[in-house]
């Protein structure tokens, strides 16, 4: 009730807020039927700063390519009737001598430059929020007027606040020194990096003089600069540490599979990247499926894919286990290169099946876009969901190892094979088991690749490094390990990289690891008492 | 124990005489001596090929020597072969001199930069002896250094593999940046003379060719005398029983330092003898999966045989010349397949499979 009695005034209030009824000078206005375009330009800055629903209208037509001129007289065609620019009265049909006025580019974007500012008086709270934050990003000194009196009526706070930035950062130019003074106090609250500048430029000698001359503002804008400073780099540190933490979170994906095979079971497995890339691949392949046989619910292939890439990539883990890695237990450095051949086979398959170049997978509506927090730092929907998804399988895996049977038999044949088997356990099922879930997790983290990077053949390799060196900073046979040495890892290599660039970054990363392997060889968090061997 | 590997039999050695002067006499002979149309000539392309296999073999046996004799697996001996490529490569590069295409005293990559002036590092580079050095000195101290803290650490297995194969994933990508100083992408190409001599004349080819050939059966001594000397026995124990060793008090540390630092010394050779004769160093070279392939040539030949990581490394190698011209699509289902075939039905390589035959046919031990 009381919510739309406040839209209600606010609608009233914005009709009232029209700028009062006055004729636009003619004479100004028929140098819009001349050929030279600078005079037109000059003639669009004097609509803007005149704010006048004639003006409005003109400048609409302009954009629309409904003013003509017939006899030094400007017409504003609607339909097939004409209207007077200047008094915006009917006149009749449109005369058969009519000419269109040429808007080229270069006024075209003077003119939506100008309308962009009367929306400001639109009655309608979201537009006029949106022409708020134009004229804030990129105000033009025509402007002032109509930001002046949209100032005056506007009771909106958000609005009123971005107004007040866009009329200060107008004034800061201003030969008034009251007024820049104003304007440079409020200005401590702006994000935009021309105003900025602007401050900075207020601060320079030239010639033994400051550019500003008064003290007094000299000295607020020195405080604005460093409010500004502040907010920007709080925004950006936080951002650096979201990315590190997504990084972290792409790389706990990678290294959770792998945590199970190499950490649990002790099997190096070379093709765990690849088995990253069946996911995605699988990914891709329900993708096509759902395209052509459920477009209207598109946006779910991603969820229906889970199960899927995760079946997939099991598949295929069981296989090799079964096939190749079952024969070579306890010969780790003979694992090593078997797994490298079976990575090269599979590389070599996804190529000859899928083609060597990426394929295009597309993000669902709901994974697209992002928030801002301030101008320019935004994070991205698919990346905090990604966060989200990798701590679901992290809490998903400790289920499995820690609450189901299949983890507890895991458990026990890692911890000792031959008693388990005395007692019953199927030690080779639960070893094929324990790797197609390893391997399945790899599929799922497959999935949450193929949102945020390409999907191609080679995209195995490149993490695969990563993953191993994430296992074993975090510790062999620990998934706690592996959690805080990924989203560690993660963390450090984005704050390294915003200071030093994203290769020297990563170099750096991996001599710290050797350095790190170098004191605890066990890794951050070792095992203590008998079951270290 | 009767039943160590001997260094070699009669026959063995009757076969690399027969080889290396076949392949370090007739065959220049056929390429300089012989018209280009007779039906005997050796084509250039063949000269290059079995040159460039002749350093992969090198490679190989040097892999063979921490692999096979240390128990070393070493994922990362791309960036010695590199390294010592690209210490070469700068004296080449020298050599060009103003014949660039921009005709500057810098090379070509740094006007690109906009670099005036060479950095420290290349100083001394058009030096040939100098550049000789830094052949061995670099990939040498580097892996003196890295090898100096992870055997300190006790750091082996696979463990070790990974962190070799992590050395030379950041050597490649400190190489591919601009500012590195080495060409970037690139790397170091388009070189004109070596020494003064024209390095696409065919008499400068074969020199270098059989410089290779030489040096290939020079590492071939050198690490028989190195394998059957004590310290080589005592290194294959410290391959076999590491804990053991170290009771009976030696320090196992100089003792892999050592095969360590001088396999990564004769990679460095390696792949300074590999740049004249390709033509082209750069950082793809240090890629893992080309320092992967190292261990299957040796693991194909048969590891701690000296003898079958040269055959593993030729016949590898052949077989890819081969098929990545013929069937490109089926050139990694074959090197994916070596892996796994090699590991699961061969654990001692093609020397092994030999023994095991003539075992059968002369029905005991030989």
């Amino acid at each position: 009730m009381t919510r739309s009695a406040i839209y209600l005034c606010c609608i009233v209030l914005a009709l009232l807020s029209l700028p009062a009824r006055a004729a636009l000078d003619a004479g100004q206005l028929s140098k819009l039927a001349a050929d030279d375009n600078d005079a037109k330009v000059a003639v669009v800055k004097y609509l803007a700063s005149h704010p006048s629903p004639e003006a409005e209208a003109v400048l609409t037509a302009m954009d629309n390519d409904a003013l003509y001129q017939n006899q030094g007289r400007l017409l504003i065609v609607r339909g097939d009737q004409a209207i007077d620019a200047a008094t915006l009265q009917a006149l009749g049909p449109v005369p058969d001598s009519a000419e269109s006025i040429i808007v080229n580019n270069r006024l075209r974007g003077a003119v939506q430059g100008a309308l962009s500012a009367f929306k400001l008086f639109s009655s309608d709270l979201a537009t006029r929020l949106k022409a708020a934050r134009d004229v804030k990003q990129d105000p033009r000194p025509e402007q002032l007027p109509l930001i002046q009196q949209a100032l005056a009526k506007e009771t909106n706070a958000e609005i009123h606040q971005d107004l007040l930035l866009a009329q200060a950062s107008i004034q800061i130019s201003s030969s008034n020194e009251a007024e820049r003074l104003a304007a440079v106090k409020i200005l401590g609250a702006t994000n935009n990096p021309e105003v900025r500048t602007k401050l900075a430029d207020m601060l320079i000698q030239n010639n033994g003089q400051y550019n500003e001359a008064s003290p007094v503002v000299r000295a607020a804008a020195q405080q604005a600069l460093k409010s500004i400073d502040l907010r920007i780099s709080l925004a950006r540190a936080a951002a650096s540490l979201f990315s590190g933490l997504s990084l972290g979170s792409v790389l706990l994906l990678a290294a959770l599979g792998l945590a199970i095979t190499y950490g649990v079971m002790g099997v190096i497995n070379m093709a765990h990247g690849e088995l990253l890339m069946v996911g995605a691949y699988a990914t891709y392949f329900v993708q096509g499926w759902f395209k052509t046989h459920l477009p209207q619910h598109f946006d779910w292939y991603v969820l229906a894919a889970l199960p899927i890439a995760f079946l997939a990539a099991a598949g295929v883990g069981m296989v090799m286990e079964r096939l190749v890695i079952r024969r070579l237990y306890g010969r780790p450095l003979e694992t090593l290169l078997a797994t490298w051949g079976i990575s090269l086979i599979l590389i070599q398959l996804a190529r000859v099946s899928f083609g060597a170049q990426n394929v295009d997978v597309a993000n669902p509506s709901w994974l697209s876009g992002g928030i801002e927090i301030i101008q320019d730092v935004v994070l991205p929907w698919n990346r905090i969901i990604i966060l989200g998804f990798s701590m679901a399988v992290l809490v998903f895996m400790s289920f499995l190892l820690s609450r189901t049977r299949l983890g507890l038999f895991m458990r026990a044949v890692t911890q000792n094979r031959a008693m388990a088997g005395a007692l019953g356990v199927p030690t080779g099922t639960v070893d094929t088991l324990a790797f197609g879930l390893g391997a399945g997790i790899a599929g799922l983290g497959g999935v949450a690749l193929s949102q945020i990077s390409n999907v191609g053949p080679d995209m195995g390799q490149g993490y695969i490094v990563d993953s191993f060196m994430v296992v074993v900073l975090g510790g062999v046979g620990q998934i706690a390990g592996t959690v805080y040495a990924a989203l560690g890892l993660g963390i450090v290599n984005k704050l390294l990289e915003s200071w030093s660039g994203a290769v020297i970054a990563k170099i750096v990363v991996l001599v710290f690891i050797i350095l790190f392997i170098q004191k605890r060889p066990q890794g951050l968090f070792a095992l203590k008492g008998r079951s270290v061997d | 124990m009767t039943t160590t590997y001997r260094y070699f039999s009669k026959s063995v050695w009757l076969a690399m005489g027969l080889l290396a002067i076949g392949l370090l006499v007739v065959l220049p002979i056929l390429h300089l001596g012989v018209d280009k149309h007779s039906s005997l000539y050796v084509s250039s392309y063949a000269i290059t090929l079995i040159g460039k296999i002749m350093c992969y073999a090198i490679l190989a046996l040097a892999m063979d020597l921490v692999w096979g004799y240390a128990g070393i697996l070493s994922l990362g001996h791309g960036v010695f072969f590199a390294l010592g490529g690209y210490a070469f490569g700068m004296y080449l590069m020298r050599g060009i001199g103003a014949d660039g295409v921009y005709h500057a005293n810098v090379p070509d990559f740094m006007v690109f930069l906009d670099w005036k002036t060479l950095p420290w590092f290349w100083h001394g580079t058009e030096h040939f002896a100098y550049s000789l050095l830094l052949v061995v000195l670099v990939p040498g101290l580097l892996a003196l250094m890295f090898g100096f803290f992870a055997f300190r650490s006790r750091i082996k297995g696979v463990y070790l593999s990974i962190i070799t194969q992590a050395l030379t994933f950041a050597a490649m990508l400190l190489f591919f940046r601009n500012e590195t100083g080495f060409g970037g992408n690139n790397g170091f190409t388009d070189f004109k003379r070596v020494l003064g001599y024209s390095i696409t004349a065919p008499e400068t080819r074969v020199a270098i060719y059989m410089l290779t050939g030489l040096v290939l059966l020079g590492a071939l001594l050198l690490g028989r005398y190195i394998v059957t000397s004590k310290y080589g026995r005592v290194l294959a124990a410290i391959r076999d029983a590491e804990s053991r060793v170290m009771f009976c008090g030696y320090n196992p540390v100089s003792y892999k330092l050592f095969i360590w630092t001088l396999s990564a010394v004769l990679s460095g050779i390696a792949g300074a003898l590999y740049v004249p004769q390709v033509g082209i160093i750069n950082p793809s070279e240090m890629s893992p999966a080309n320092s992967i392939e190292i261990a299957i040539w040796t693991a194909v030949g048969g590891r701690a045989t000296l003898i079958g990581p040269i055959l593993g490394a030729v016949l590898v190698n052949a077989a890819k010349s081969y098929l990545t011209v013929s069937f490109p699509d089926y050139w990694l289902f074959f090197l994916g397949a070596l892996f796994i075939v090699v590991t699961l039905y061969l654990p001692h390589g093609l020397m092994g499979l030999l023994s095991a035959l003539r075992r059968k046919i002369t029905g005991g031990w030989k």
